[in-house]
């Protein structure tokens, strides 16, 4: 049992996700592709951790049938720009494990994806993220005081999986004055499956004027109402694949359960039928 | 940050006080006396009452406040009676004082006043320099008056022993009636107004006080001789006058200033420790010539001053050279009267609604602040004011202040709420401003149509041709800018806010108990916060509507565990649905080697020593079962020729912070380098990188040990001279025999934290000691100072702060023609030197200790010097370097004085304040399994020499709740409390007690017993086990175990089983490479048959000030089971008591 607020950041950074990765039935191959089986980490990027299932998939294909790589889950191509656990959280979930993801060399869906030649797109995609956050947080002051080297070192550790070594910069960006009690703003995004808008985000403040502290279920009413307004439960609030209940802090959710790249990323998704 | 009190009058003379932690004002205990006007300190409230006499309203504390008489008995011998009071005519009185020369018969002593209570009757002083006496006490010489001695000669013609009995100041946490009499009779005329202060001119006497007031015919009086002892003081002196004064304000320090009824101010100049009440007035203008002041307040080094528009203003420019200031600042706010407390924070009345308002932003580099606050908690539930009397009293008041009551629910809060129309409104007309450098214009307030007008330094005293100028606004324009912008955040901040305050005066009476409080006066002298005290004064949860409540429940506690329970549960779900059946599956990335480098430098291990530029590295790698391990590289150059230098992780034992003024440098120590007292010291750029640097190798060896979480209950605690604390698991090995773990492998790690001295037991109760004697208790966490993030537990760390001084001497030699000068012979020390006077010290160029420090006074001349100093704090000697004396002879060429200077630290770790006691010395029995709930014993020594006993210490409330005094004859120095609960203490003459009869039942024992010192030498220190007491004596030599068997000593239950550890810290240890001083070092071969075992080992060392292993009970493997098993019992077989001394080895 956990006890500590310290090993919710350890437990959200080594979510794994099981996934068999099938390559495409009408991809062209020598001979049949086995799936290939992976361990993905929810807080990193499709692209940034697909190397060996590319490898694998490669082993049977032709390098002239081989255009750029890009995923899909039932029918749906998969964004590398978001985080793998909200992509899994916004739809799969309450699907069964492993998480099957089709794999494509040809057609590559360029209203749907982002381009994604090489890694440096997601440390600058990465990156972007984590100041724009900052300037919500601080007036982007923290980012800006800090060295080239400490930037480098957030996305190293991303990137190897060091926790340690992410955390010893990023707990800088989780700082905030005591007497303000929290964040200038929250970095959030809310994400629906069935709207046309990609996402929700909004300015919202972590301690209301009177001092108090505001919580999920406050950011949903104001931004989001939907979401909560039901009294039979229609959606779920999903955030690195748990429901946290409506009355947890926001700024402690912002500081425990923010994805790497410093955001609240919130998924509604509709509740099982059953 | 101690609990301190804030003090006010309301308009009706009801007293109430605010506490710095609570959130409501709560009514004074005497509901009888209404008051005029008070004056707080921090041990006592002074106040005008309504009668127009003075009280003194004394705060009650644990230590209480007790005065010793003494009278001495003297007898002489003759052949006939023997010695007996039979005296020659010549000789002195049968009972006089200790010169002889004053008759002084046991039934003359009086009480001083009706507030003062005998605590017993007389009683003979049976201790004598240290050594317990014959019974009956006496003490033999030759004749009167000569050299007394305890034996009795065949030449002994006379004797004389001590009588002592203590009285007690009874009139604590009540309003206690001072007498208006001055020296020649009563006082002809009531008083006005009163100022108390004066607390820093000189920490001699103790607890010294100025204090001034005014009468209603303009005249100043002056009281003398309050201090500790004394707290009532002796009698008012008449204070020469310019003019007649209608109110006087003095501050902790020696500023004094006075408004006189024209308008004008006076300053009082001549202050000094010597003469507290000054010599001469110098009259300062009013801030505004057509409007007189009508009110000030000073601080340390601050005037505040209102004049009769109620407008503020600043003095610039105060500082102990001119106390007169420079110039006036206008300020925002309309207020009556203003309160400088203690670190010149600053409170006022205002004059729109009555209420207290805090400045807040006052800091040492910004003393003007930067916005009011309003103090908004309510008063305590049961003041309704329904008696007749209240009534009519309200009545009056009503005529006075009817216009204002109307209007206090615009004035709530006026920090930085941008958007506030009702503060715009009224702030117009509000003067305000400074030249940019002086006082930020960041005043929200200063936003509206610019008033701005500011009075020109240069001009300020001048009241002929004032020079206006605009105010650049700029700054304040920006802010009204970014107010919309912000969103909806602020609006709706105001909405809520209005709606709040019209809610209240919709459902409360004009004059309802709960009612907004009107006040008359408000004292901060008291009231100890600074800039970064947490005060919960501003918003006050029970003044807000019942709607506001129910949703302040949403961050109750139990909801508060609710939530997180649900998100620790549902993420063990996640990992079990998502991880766990799927372990098999391949990771998507490679775990590899993390390499950090930097460079640094590096003092050279060969001669010369210099510190050379090198590349630094840290490679961390998982380890074959998982567990992270790393080595640290240090690459250099070596006659062109690349090289480096190489540790394991896992065999660095210890990361020591060695910062000192012109070095980022940290030491690395492994057990080869503690042998060879020589650690590989590096120095990083920047503090910040030696601090990521630190933190992140002393997480890798936490790492690489498996070491994670709070120390354990048995941990060894230590202290570095600069107040790093330490903390070491021990193994059982450590005492095993006979080839015990060599002590310099033990491991330590850092936790957060400032600290003197730290005391432990084995149930996990720690107690540290501050520089400044401040009481900390340990709370359980780990990690603060610069260790954040993951080395750090969340919850547990709080704010410590230190304060300790700065020495520096400066030496003067005499010559003919001129005396003593700075100008010294050639072959002199620095004429500005440390205490050797080998390295020069000049006020300027002195630093504090280290980055960490700031100076919070300045320099001052120190008069507590060993061997005394003459009034200018002038220290005599024949020549450098000898003994000084603080008198002047023929013989004395050079002369010395101290200089102090006090700095402070603020950091952070898991300790907490036990306030107010500051204590010198602290011990806790070494307990073994018990109940949470049963008591656990501590002693302490507050710096006073009080000996104190803490009642209410407990495994779940480790502070404790209260002291209870254990009295004693003279100050002590050093406590111990060992086995059975025996506790022996040593006074500071030296001399050694056992306490008698301590019990569960009765903690704090009934007599004291003084026990002959070993071979007469005087004592410092004692360590109790629970067979054997260890002590050191002056000199620094340790004294083995004696044996006391005397009968009432029967307690001492011989434990064969029992294993005993001695610890010490030695003063220099040579080792292969190096010498260390301050070294922790181990007895081998301690056992109770042979308590003073047989050889040291050496640990750690360069600068360890302090250790403590009363934590560790863990049982050493013994000799005659060498199996492995044994070796790995669990440590809590039985309970078990070891002793711990610290002595130095010559």
């Amino acid at each position: 049992m956990i006890a500590d607020d310290k090993d919710v950041l350890r437990d959200v950074w080594f979510g794994r996700i099981p996934t068999c990765f099938t390559l495409y039935q009408d991809e062209v191959t020598e001979r049949e592709a086995e799936p290939f089986y992976l361990l993905l980490p929810r807080v990193s990027y499709l692209t940034l951790v697909t190397d060996k299932v590319k490898k694998h998939f490669l082993k049977v294909m032709k390098a002239e049938d081989v255009e750029e790589i890009w995923f899909e889950y039932e029918g749906t191509p998969l964004k590398w720009h978001y985080p793998i656990g909200l992509l899994f959280d916004l739809h799969a979930s309450n699907t069964s494990l492993p998480w099957s993801i089709t794999v494509h060399f040809k057609n590559f869906p360029e209203r749907d994806l982002l381009h994604c030649p090489c890694n440096s797109v997601i440390e600058a995609h990465f990156m972007s993220s984590i100041k724009e956050a900052d300037a919500l947080k601080h007036k982007s002051q923290v980012i800006n005081d800090m060295q080239k080297k400490d930037h480098k070192q957030l996305w190293m550790g991303l990137q190897n999986d060091k926790f340690d070594q992410f955390w010893a910069i990023n707990r800088k960006l989780m700082e905030y004055p005591t007497e303000e009690g929290g964040f200038r703003y929250i970095p959030f995004r809310i994400y629906l499956t069935m709207s046309d808008r990609p996402f929700i985000q909004k300015l919202f403040r972590p301690i209301s004027p009177d001092g108090h502290t505001h919580t999920l279920g406050d950011l949903l009413k104001e931004v989001y109402p939907v979401a909560i307004a039901n009294e039979a439960k229609r959606y779920q609030v999903v955030i690195h694949g748990i429901e946290p209940l409506l009355e947890t802090p926001l700024q402690w959710l912002s500081e425990h359960l923010s994805h790497p790249d410093n955001f609240l990323h919130i998924s509604v998704i509709p509740a099982p039928s059953d | 940050m101690p609990v301190s009190l804030l003090w006010a009058v309301d308009v009706y003379g009801r007293v109430f006080s605010l506490s710095t932690g609570g959130q409501q004002w709560e009514h004074c205990c005497d509901a009888v006396l209404e008051f005029k006007r008070l004056t707080a300190v921090q041990q006592c409230c002074w106040g005008i009452a309504c009668d127009h006499h003075i009280y003194l309203n004394v705060h009650a504390s644990d230590v209480p406040i007790r005065y010793q008489e003494e009278a001495y008995e003297n007898q002489r011998w003759n052949p006939v009676d023997n010695f007996s009071d039979r005296l020659l005519p010549s000789d002195r009185w049968q009972w006089s004082d200790i010169t002889g020369l004053e008759h002084k018969p046991l039934d003359g002593f009086l009480l001083p006043s009706t507030n003062w209570e005998w605590e017993g009757d007389w009683y003979i002083d049976e201790n004598f320099g240290g050594e317990p006496t014959e019974k009956g006490g006496w003490t033999y010489a030759i004749d009167f008056p000569a050299t007394y001695t305890i034996d009795k000669k065949w030449n002994s013609c006379v004797r004389r022993r001590r009588w002592i009995r203590y009285r007690r100041y009874k009139a604590t946490d009540t309003w206690a009636k001072i007498p208006s009499e001055g020296q020649s009779g009563p006082l002809p005329d009531p008083f006005n107004d009163i100022s108390c202060g004066g607390w820093e001119i000189s920490e001699e006497p103790r607890g010294r006080l100025s204090l001034w007031a005014v009468s209603l015919q303009g005249k100043v009086w002056f009281r003398g001789g309050i201090h500790h002892h004394t707290p009532e003081g002796m009698s008012w002196e008449e204070v020469s006058l310019p003019g007649e004064v209608v109110q006087i304000s003095c501050g902790p320090g020696d500023l004094v200033w006075a408004v006189l009824w024209e308008g004008q101010l006076i300053v009082r100049e001549g202050i000094t420790r010597d003469c507290p009440q000054g010599s001469s007035w110098v009259v300062v203008d009013s801030p505004n010539p057509e409007v007189g002041t009508i009110h000030v307040a000073v601080g340390v080094s601050v005037v505040w001053a209102v004049t009769k528009d109620n407008k503020v203003w600043f003095r610039r420019g105060i500082n102990s050279h001119n106390p007169c200031g420079s110039g006036w600042i206008g300020m925002v706010g309309e207020m009556v009267m203003i309160s400088v407390g203690l670190n010149d924070q600053v409170w006022a009345i205002s004059r729109e609604d009555r209420a207290v308002y805090f400045r807040q932003g006052v800091t040492s580099t910004e003393l003007s602040g930067k916005a009011w606050k309003a103090v908004s908690v309510p008063r305590d539930g049961d003041i309704r004011p329904n008696s007749s009397t209240s009534t009519s009293s309200l009545h009056s008041a009503g005529c006075f202040f009817s216009g204002e009551v109307r209007a206090q629910s615009v004035m709530s809060e006026d920090s930085d709420t941008e958007a506030d129309p009702q503060r715009a409104v009224h702030e117009v007309g509000a003067s305000v401003s400074s030249p940019p450098s002086e006082v930020t214009p960041g005043d929200a307030e200063a936003k509206s149509p610019p008033p701005a007008l500011v009075l020109s330094p240069s001009q300020s005293g001048g009241p002929g041709d004032p020079q206006w100028s605009t105010v650049d606004l700029e700054e304040a324009q920006t802010h009204l800018a970014v107010g919309p912008a912000a969103g909806r955040g602020d609006s709706s901040d105001t909405c809520s806010l209005s709606s709040v305050v019209t809610c209240m005066l919709g459902l409360e009476g004009l004059y309802g108990p709960d009612d907004h409080p009107l006040w008359a006066w408000v004292s901060g002298g008291g009231c100890a916060v600074d800039c970064h005290t947490q005060l919960n004064w501003f918003n006050s949860v029970t003044a807000l509507t019942s709607s506001i409540q129910a949703m302040s429940l949403s961050v109750s506690p139990a909801q508060t565990a609710a939530w997180r329970k649900q998100i620790f549960e549902q993420l063990n779900e996640r990992s079990k649905r998502e991880i766990d059946n799927f372990k098999h599956y391949e990771q998507a990335i490679e775990q590899s080697v993390w390499v950090k480098k930097g460079t640094m430098q590096w003092w050279r291990d060969w001669k010369p020593h210099k510190w050379v530029d090198v590349r630094f590295a840290l490679e961390q790698f998982s380890g074959p079962e998982g567990h992270k391990d790393g080595i640290v590289f240090l690459y250099y150059n070596f006659n062109e020729e690349k090289k480096y230098l190489h540790a394991f992780i896992n065999e660095v034992t210890i990361l020591v912070p060695v910062l000192n003024d012109s070095k980022h440098t940290f030491a690395i120590y492994t057990a080869e380098r503690t042998k060879q007292r020589w650690p590989i010291k590096l120095a990083a750029a920047t503090e910040m990188e030696m601090h990521d640097w630190l933190a992140l190798l002393s997480v890798s060896c936490c790492d690489s040990r498996g070491i994670q979480g709070p120390p354990s209950k048995q941990a060894i605690w230590s202290i570095t001279c600069k107040g790093d604390i330490f903390v070491s698991e021990p193994w059982p090995s450590l005492e095993a025999c006979p080839y015990p773990t060599p002590c310099d492998q033990m491991f330590w790690r850092q936790v957060g934290g400032h600290l003197r001295l730290v005391e432990c037991n084995s149930v996990g109760v720690v107690w540290g000691l501050g520089y400044d004697h401040t009481a900390w208790v340990y709370t359980g966490g780990y990690g603060g100072g610069f260790f954040q993030g993951l080395a750090s537990s969340t919850d547990n760390i709080f704010t410590q702060t230190d304060v300790k001084s700065v020495y520096i001497y400066e030496n003067q030699r005499w010559n003919p023609v001129t005396g003593y000068t700075s100008r010294g012979l050639p072959t002199d020390r620095y004429m500005w030197s440390d205490a050797t006077g080998l390295h020069e010290c000049t006020k300027a160029s002195t630093k504090p200790p280290s980055p960490h420090w700031t100076w919070v006074t300045e320099w001052a001349v120190d008069y507590g010097v060993s061997g005394g100093t003459d009034r200018e704090g002038w220290q005599y000697a024949a020549d450098f370097p000898t003994s000084y004396h603080g008198y002047k002879t023929l013989k004395d060429f050079v002369r010395r004085r101290r200089w102090a200077r006090k700095c402070k630290l603020t950091t952070t770790g898991p300790w907490q304040e036990v306030p107010p006691i500051p204590l010198s010395d602290v011990t806790i029995l070494p307990c073994g399994d018990q109940s949470v709930v049963e008591q656990i014993p501590l002693w302490a020594i507050s710096n006073k020499g009080d000996v104190l006993c803490r009642l209410g210490v407990t495994l779940l409330t480790p502070a404790g709740t209260s002291w209870l005094h254990v009295g004693t004859d003279q100050p002590f120095k050093s406590i111990s409390i060992g086995g059975a609960s025996q506790v022996w203490a040593i006074a500071r003459d030296g001399s050694a007690f056992y306490r008698g009869s301590v019990s569960t039942q009765n903690p704090a024992g009934d007599c004291w017993y003084h026990i002959p010192s070993p071979a007469r030498q005087k004592l410092k220190q004692v360590s109790v086990g629970r067979t054997s007491v260890y002590t050191v004596d002056e000199n620094g030599t340790e004294m083995f175990p004696r044996y006391y068997s005397f009968a009432r000593l029967s307690v001492y239950v011989f434990n064969v089983a029992l294993s005993v550890q001695v610890w010490i810290i030695a003063d220099k240890v040579q080792g292969s490479h190096s010498l260390s001083c301050g070294t922790v070092c181990h007895r081998l071969g301690v056992q109770p048959m042979e308590p003073k075992g047989q050889a040291w080992d050496y640990g750690i060392g360069g600068g360890w000030d302090h250790i403590t292993v009363r934590g560790n009970n863990i049982e050493a493997p013994r000799v005659r089971m060498p199996s492995l098993t044994d070796a790995l019992r669990p440590p809590d077989i039985s309970p078990k008591c070891c002793p711990l001394v610290v002595f130095d080895l010559q």
